[in-house]
C-alpha cells in the first residue's frame, strides 16, 4: 500500500493555475458554443477574453517564484513543473500577447465569419499549451507543450474556410512543423537512450559524466536534433520557410500571434533545454545558435527589405520577415549563454527583448487589422497619409515601428538591442555583434520607409467616406500596447532588469 | 545660484522642448489661438525655444567661471540600474558654450521660420520635430553617461530625416535616406565601442571614466584601441572626417534653410564634442595610437574640402553655392579634427574654438544662401552670376554686404571668429603631444595652411561673383536696365526686420568672439588642461 502512495506526486494547483485556467476556459467555450443561439456568439469572445485576463492573474500569488511541482516522490529537488521567475515571466508573455490576439480576432471573427466556438477554443487551447512549456522541466512535458501550443495553431492557420492561401498556409505550416517535431522527438529520445533521464536536472547531470564515453555521439546527436525542434518554432533560418506563406494565409489576428505566442514557445523551449539541459555541451549549441542567429537576422532583414510596397500582401509579408528578422536577435543572447561563465545573465536580455518585442509587434499588427478593414489588400501603400485621416493610430504605429527599429522616440526598442548587444559583447562574440549591428540598420531602413509612408500626404483628395468608427477591442488593443510601449519607454528597468537578475 | 536651481536650468533646457514637441501638436488653448493655428504654432516655436535660450544663459550667467573645469549643475539619478545606466546630468566650460550656441541657433531658426516658413506640410509638425531635434543636441552636450550620450544622439535622427525628406528642396528623399543611414550605421558601430568601454571598465559614468577608468581595472591597450576605433567611427560619420563626408553635402543642399543651419551649426558639434569627450580622456592610449590617422584624415579633409569648393565656384561648374557652403563645412571641421587630433591643449582648445566659430559663421552663411534663395529662386553660382557677377552689393546693399562679411569670417580673417579655432588648432598640430610623430604633424600642418589659403581663394571669388560685377546698368540704377546687354538682374529686396532679429546676433557673436577669444578659451582651457591630464 505505502509503495502504491509514494508513486503518486503532489500537485500543487496553484502553482498550475495559469496553464489550468486557460485549458478549463477553452473547454468551457467549446461546450458553451453548443448551448449558444447564434445572435449571442460574440458572448463567446468575451468569456475567453475573461479567461485570459483570469489565467494572467491567477500569476499574481506565484509572484515569489519559489514553488515547484510534480516532483519525483523519492527526489523532492527533481519536478517536471516549476513556476520559477522565468517561466512566470514567459507565462505573463504569452498570455498577455493571447489577450492581445483575443482582442483583435473579436471583428475580424465578425467579418470574416469565421467559427466562434471553434477559433477561441482552439485560441485558449494553444495558448494553455503555450503557458504550460516555459515551466516543464523535462523533456516530456516540453514535447507535450509544444505539440498542445502547435496543433490547434494549423488549425486556426486555416480556419478560413474556402480561401485557398488560408489552407494552402496551414498545409505548409503543419507538413514542415511536424516533420520538425518529429526530428526533435528523434533527439529527445537519443538522449533518453543516453542518459536514462527525462528531468532537465537529471539530462545535465548525466550529460556531464555519461556513464559510457561511446555514447558521446548519440548525445551531442540528441542535443543537435532537439534544437531542431524549437528552431522551428522561433522560424530560425533554415526552418523558417513556413511563415511568410503561413503569416499571409492565416488570420491577421492568428499571424500576431503566431509572431509572438509562438516565437515565445520556441526560445523558452530553447533556452530551457539548452542552459538547463545540455551545459555541458554549451561548447556544441553556443556556436551553432550563434551562426543561425546571424543567419536569421540577415536573411529576414534582407527579406523584408526585398518587399514591394505595392505588391498586396506587402505589410504583412514585411510583419512576416521582420519577425524572422527578430528571432535572430532573440537569439543571440541564448547563443552568447553558451560562451559566458553566468549563462543565466545572457537570457535575460532574450526574455528583455521578447516583452519589449511582443508589445510593440502586436501593436502593429492591431494597427494593421484595423487598416485592413477598410483596405483588404494589406499593401504597405494602403498606409500612405494614414497621419491625415487617423492621426493617431498613425502616431501609434510610427512609434511602434521605431520600437521594433530601435530608434528614439521607441526607447524601450533601443535599450533592448542595447542589453542584447551587451550580452553579444560580454560573451566576446564580437562579429556577432557586429552582423547585427549591420542588421540593425538594414531593418532600420524598411521600418523608416514604412514609417514615412505614414506621414506622406495622401495623393488621392480626401475621401468622401464617411470615417468609420473604430471598433472597441481593437482600440482597447493599440492603445494597450501603445500604453506598454510608452511606460516601458519611460522605465525601461521594468523589463530591463531581468536582464540584471538571474531567472533560472 | 545655487545649486537646486542651476539643476533645475539645466534639466529644464532639455526637457522644455520636449514637452513643447507635444505641445505643439496638440490644438492651442483658447486664448493663444492667434491668426490661424499656422500662425499659433509657429509663434509657440519661437516662446518655447526663447525659453530654451533664456535658460540656458541664466545657466551660463550661474556657471561657476573661476572653476570652469568642475561639473556644474550636475544631476545624477538611477534610470536603468539593471544596465547601470543612471541621468547623470551636467555642464563644464567644454559643454557650456555649445549648450548655449544650440539654444541660440535654434531659438533663431524658429524665429526666421515664424516669417519664412519653409514650404512643406503643416508647420505644426515642423514646429514639433525641430523642438525634438533641439532636445536631443541640448541633452547630447548635457549629458555625462555614455549610454545617455548614445540615446541623445540617436534622438536627433529622426526629426532631421523628416525636416530634410518633408521640407527639404530637389533630392531631398535621397539625400535623407543617405543622412540617416550613413549616421546609423556610424553610431551602432559606436554603440559597440561605447558597450565594450562600458563592460570592461563597469560603469558607463563619464566623468568617473575620464578620472580613473572607472571601479575596474584601467582599460587595456587593445580595448582602447578597438573602443576608440568603433567610437571613432560613429564620430567621425557625424563631424565629418573625409572620407565619411559624403552624406553631407547632399543632407545640406537639399535640407531647409533652417535644416541646413541647425546641420551645420550643431548637428556638426556632436562628433567632435563626443571626440573631446569620449575619445580623448576615457581611451587616451587608443586615441594616442590612433591619432595621426586622424590628423591626416582630417588633413586631407581641409585639402579636398577647399579642392570641391574652387571646383564648385569655378564659372561654368554650375556649382550650387549651398553645396560649397556645405563642403566649406568638410574643411572647417577637419581643422577641429586636426587640433582634436594633436591631443595638446593648444589644439584641443582650438578646436573647440573654432566648433563655436563655425557653428556661428556657417549658420549665418546657411541663413544668407537660404534666403538668397528665396530671392532669386536659385543657388546656382552660375545662374546668379551671369556674365560678370550676381552684384549684390548694388542689388542689395545691406545683404551683400553680410555675406561677404560671412565669407571673410570663414576665411578665417584674424579680428573674426573663424581666426583663432584654426590658427590655435594648427599650432597644436605645430607641437603634438608627446609620443606622436612631430614630422607628420608638421606636415598635417602645412597642408592644413595650404588649405586655409584654398579656402581664401574660393571664398573671395564667392565674394567675387556673388557680392561684385553685374553689368555697368547695374552699378548705377536699376531704372537704366534698358541699356545693358541683357535685361540687369531686377533689385531684390535687402534685409528685412525679422532678418535682422535672426542674424544680427550671429554677426555681432563673430565680431565679439574674434575680438575677445579669452572668453571663449578661459572656460574651455582649464576644462581640456584636466581632460586630458587624466581628470588629475
Amino acid at each position: 500500500m505505502s509503495s502504491v502512495t509514494s508513486l503518486v506526486q503532489s500537485v500543487d494547483w496553484l502553482a498550475i493555475a495559469p496553464p489550468t485556467i486557460a485549458a478549463a476556459v477553452a473547454l468551457a467555450v467549446l461546450v458553451a458554443d453548443l448551448f449558444l443561439p447564434a445572435a449571442r456568439k460574440p458572448l463567446l469572445g468575451w468569456i475567453a477574453t475573461a479567461g485570459l485576463a483570469l489565467a494572467a492573474l491567477s500569476l499574481l500569488p506565484l509572484l515569489d517564484g519559489h514553488r515547484r511541482t510534480f516532483c519525483l516522490t523519492g527526489r523532492p529537488d527533481v519536478c517536471s513543473y516549476a513556476a520559477d521567475h522565468f517561466a512566470l515571466v514567459i507565462q505573463f508573455l504569452v498570455l498577455a500577447g493571447a489577450l492581445l490576439t483575443a482582442l483583435l480576432s473579436v471583428d475580424t471573427i465578425k467579418d470574416h465569419d469565421l467559427p466562434t466556438g471553434e477559433y477561441w477554443f482552439l485560441l485558449l487551447s494553444s495558448a494553455a499549451g503555450a503557458a504550460l512549456l516555459p515551466a516543464s522541466r523535462d523533456l516530456a512535458t516540453l514535447v507535450i507543450a509544444l505539440e498542445v501550443a502547435s496543433l490547434p495553431a494549423f488549425a486556426l492557420v486555416g480556419l478560413r474556410r474556402g480561401d485557398r492561401l488560408s489552407s494552402e498556409a496551414a498545409l505548409k505550416f503543419f507538413l514542415s512543423s511536424v516533420a520538425a517535431t518529429a526530428v526533435m522527438l528523434l533527439g529527445v529520445s537519443f538522449l533518453y537512450a543516453a542518459t536514462g533521464n527525462l528531468h532537465l536536472s537529471r539530462v545535465a547531470h548525466a550529460l556531464a559524466a555519461l556513464p559510457d564515453p561511446r555514447l558521446a555521439t548519440l548525445a551531442s546527436a540528441g542535443v543537435a536534433l532537439t534544437l531542431v525542434g524549437f528552431a522551428f518554432k522561433t522560424a530560425a533560418v533554415p526552418f523558417h520557410f513556413w511563415v511568410p506563406d503561413t503569416y499571409v494565409g492565416a488570420p491577421l489576428p492568428i499571424a500576431a500571434y503566431l509572431s509572438v505566442v509562438g516565437k515565445a514557445v520556441g526560445f523558452s523551449g530553447l533556452i530551457l533545454v539548452t542552459v538547463q539541459g545540455f551545459p555541458s555541451y554549451a561548447n556544441v549549441w553556443g556556436p551553432a545558435l550563434a551562426v543561425l542567429a546571424a543567419l536569421t537576422m540577415t536573411v529576414g532583414n534582407v527579406a523584408a527589405l526585398r518587399q514591394d510596397p505595392h505588391r498586396t500582401h506587402s505589410a504583412v509579408r514585411l510583419l512576416a520577415w521582420s519577425s524572422v528578422g527578430q528571432a535572430g536577435y532573440l537569439l543571440v543572447p541564448i547563443a552568447a549563454a553558451g560562451y559566458a561563465h553566468d549563462p543565466a545573465h545572457a537570457i535575460g536580455s532574450t526574455v528583455a527583448y521578447a516583452l519589449m518585442y511582443g508589445a510593440v509587434n502586436l501593436g502593429a499588427f492591431a494597427v494593421a487589422a484595423l487598416v485592413a478593414r477598410t483596405s483588404p489588400a494589406h499593401r504597405i501603400a494602403d498606409y500612405r497619409g494614414l497621419y491625415a485621416r487617423r492621426p493617431l493610430v498613425a502616431l501609434a504605429l510610427g512609434f511602434f515601428l521605431l520600437c521594433l527599429a530601435g530608434l528614439p522616440p521607441g526607447i524601450i526598442g533601443l535599450f533592448a538591442k542595447v542589453t542584447v548587444f551587451s550580452a553579444a559583447v560580454d560573451a566576446g562574440l564580437g562579429w556577432l555583434a557586429v552582423v547585427m549591428a549591420v542588421n540593425v540598420v538594414i531593418a532600420l531602413y524598411y521600418y523608416l520607409q514604412w514609417t514615412a509612408v505614414l506621414f506622406r500626404a495622401d495623393g488621392a483628395p480626401a475621401a468622401e467616406t464617411p470615417r468609420a468608427r473604430i471598433p472597441a477591442p481593437l482600440t482597447a488593443a493599440i492603445t494597450l500596447a501603445a500604453a506598454l510601449g510608452i511606460a516601458l519607454s519611460g522605465a525601461p528597468q521594468l523589463v530591463l532588469r531581468f536582464a540584471s537578475g538571474a531567472l533560472l | 545660484m545655487n545649486h537646486t536651481a542651476m539643476q533645475i536650468l539645466l534639466a529644464g533646457a532639455v526637457v522644455l522642448p520636449l514637452v513643447g514637441a507635444l505641445a505643439a501638436l496638440l490644438p492651442a488653448p483658447p486664448g493663444l489661438k492667434g491668426k490661424n493655428p499656422d500662425q499659433a504654432v509657429l509663434r509657440h516655436g519661437v516662446t518655447v525655444t526663447a525659453v530654451v535660450l533664456a535658460a540656458s544663459l541664466a545657466l551660463a550667467a550661474g556657471f561657476d567661471r573661476g572653476h570652469p573645469a568642475r561639473m556644474q549643475a550636475t544631476t545624477d539619478i538611477s534610470w536603468i540600474p539593471a544596465l547601470g545606466i543612471r541621468i547623470h546630468l551636467g555642464v563644464d566650460g567644454i559643454s557650456l558654450p555649445l549648450l548655449v550656441l544650440t539654444a541660440l541657433l535654434t531659438f533663431l531658426c524658429a524665429l526666421y521660420s515664424y516669417f519664412k516658413m519653409p514650404t512643406g506640410p503643416s508647420p505644426k509638425a515642423f514646429v514639433a520635430l525641430l523642438l525634438v531635434l533641439e532636445s536631443g543636441t541640448l541633452a547630447t552636450f548635457a549629458v555625462l553617461d555614455l549610454m545617455l550620450f548614445f540615446l541623445a544622439f540617436e534622438m536627433v535622427l529622426i526629426p532631421m530625416y523628416f525636416l530634410i525628406a518633408r521640407w527639404g528642396g530637389a533630392q531631398k528623399q535621397a539625400a535623407a535616406w543617405k543622412f540617416i543611414l550613413y549616421t546609423l550605421l556610424g553610431s551602432v558601430v559606436m554603440l559597440l565601442g561605447l558597450l565594450l568601454i562600458g563592460l570592461k571598465s563597469g560603469t558607463f559614468d563619464m566623468v568617473a571614466l575620464a578620472t580613473d577608468n572607472g571601479p575596474k581595472a584601467q582599460l587595456s591597450h587593445t580595448v582602447q584601441l578597438i573602443a576608440v576605433l568603433a567610437v571613432g567611427i560613429g564620430l567621425a560619420v557625424k563631424s565629418p572626417l573625409w572620407p565619411l563626408h559624403s552624406w553631407l553635402p547632399d543632407a545640406h543642399t537639399a535640407a531647409p534653410t533652417v535644416g541646413s543651419v541647425l546641420l551645420a551649426g550643431v548637428l556638426l558639434k556632436m562628433g567632435t564634442y563626443g571626440f573631446v569627450r569620449i575619445a580623448l580622456p576615457i581611451t587616451p592610449e587608443g586615441m594616442h595610437t590612433l591619432a595621426p590617422y586622424l590628423a591626416a584624415l582630417a588633413a586631407v579633409g581641409i585639402i579636398y574640402g577647399s579642392l570641391a569648393c574652387l571646383a564648385l565656384v569655378r564659372k561654368g561648374a554650375k556649382g550650387d553655392l549651398k553645396r560649397l557652403i556645405a563642403y566649406s563645412s568638410v574643411g572647417h571641421m577637419g581643422f577641429v579634427l586636426l587640433g582634436i587630433a594633436s591631443m595638446t591643449p593648444t589644439g584641443v582648445n582650438g578646436a573647440l574654438f573654432a566648433n563655436i566659430a563655425h557653428g556661428l559663421i556657417t549658420g549665418l552663411l546657411f541663413f544668407l544662401v537660404g534666403a538668397l534663395k528665396d530671392r532669386c529662386g536659385s543657388t546656382d553660382i552660375d545662374t546668379l552670376a551671369g556674365a560678370t557677377g550676381a552684384a549684390l552689393y548694388g542689388r542689395a546693399p545691406r545683404f551683400g554686404g553680410l555675406l561677404a562679411f560671412g565669407a571673410v569670417a570663414s576665411l578665417g580673417l584674424p579680428g573674426l571668429a573663424g581666426f583663432w579655432g584654426e590658427m590655435l588648432a594648427m599650432f597644436g598640430a605645430f607641437r603634438p603631444a608627446a609620443g606622436l610623430s612631430r614630422p607628420a604633424f608638421l606636415t598635417f600642418m602645412a597642408l592644413a595652411g595650404l588649405g586655409t589659403l584654398l579656402t581664401a581663394a574660393y571664398l573671395l571669388l564667392v565674394v567675387r561673383r556673388v557680392c561684385m560685377g553685374g553689368t555697368l546698368a547695374a552699378g548705377t540704377a536699376p531704372a537704366a536696365d534698358t541699356a545693358a546687354p541683357r535685361p540687369a538682374a531686377p533689385v531684390i529686396p535687402d534685409l528685412a526686420r525679422y532678418e535682422y532679429a535672426a542674424w544680427s546676433p550671429l554677426a555681432a557673436l563673430t565680431v565679439l568672439a574674434g575680438l575677445w577669444p579669452a572668453a571663449l578659451l578661459g572656460l574651455t582651457n582649464p576644462a581640456v588642461q584636466q581632460l586630458l591630464g587624466g581628470g588629475k
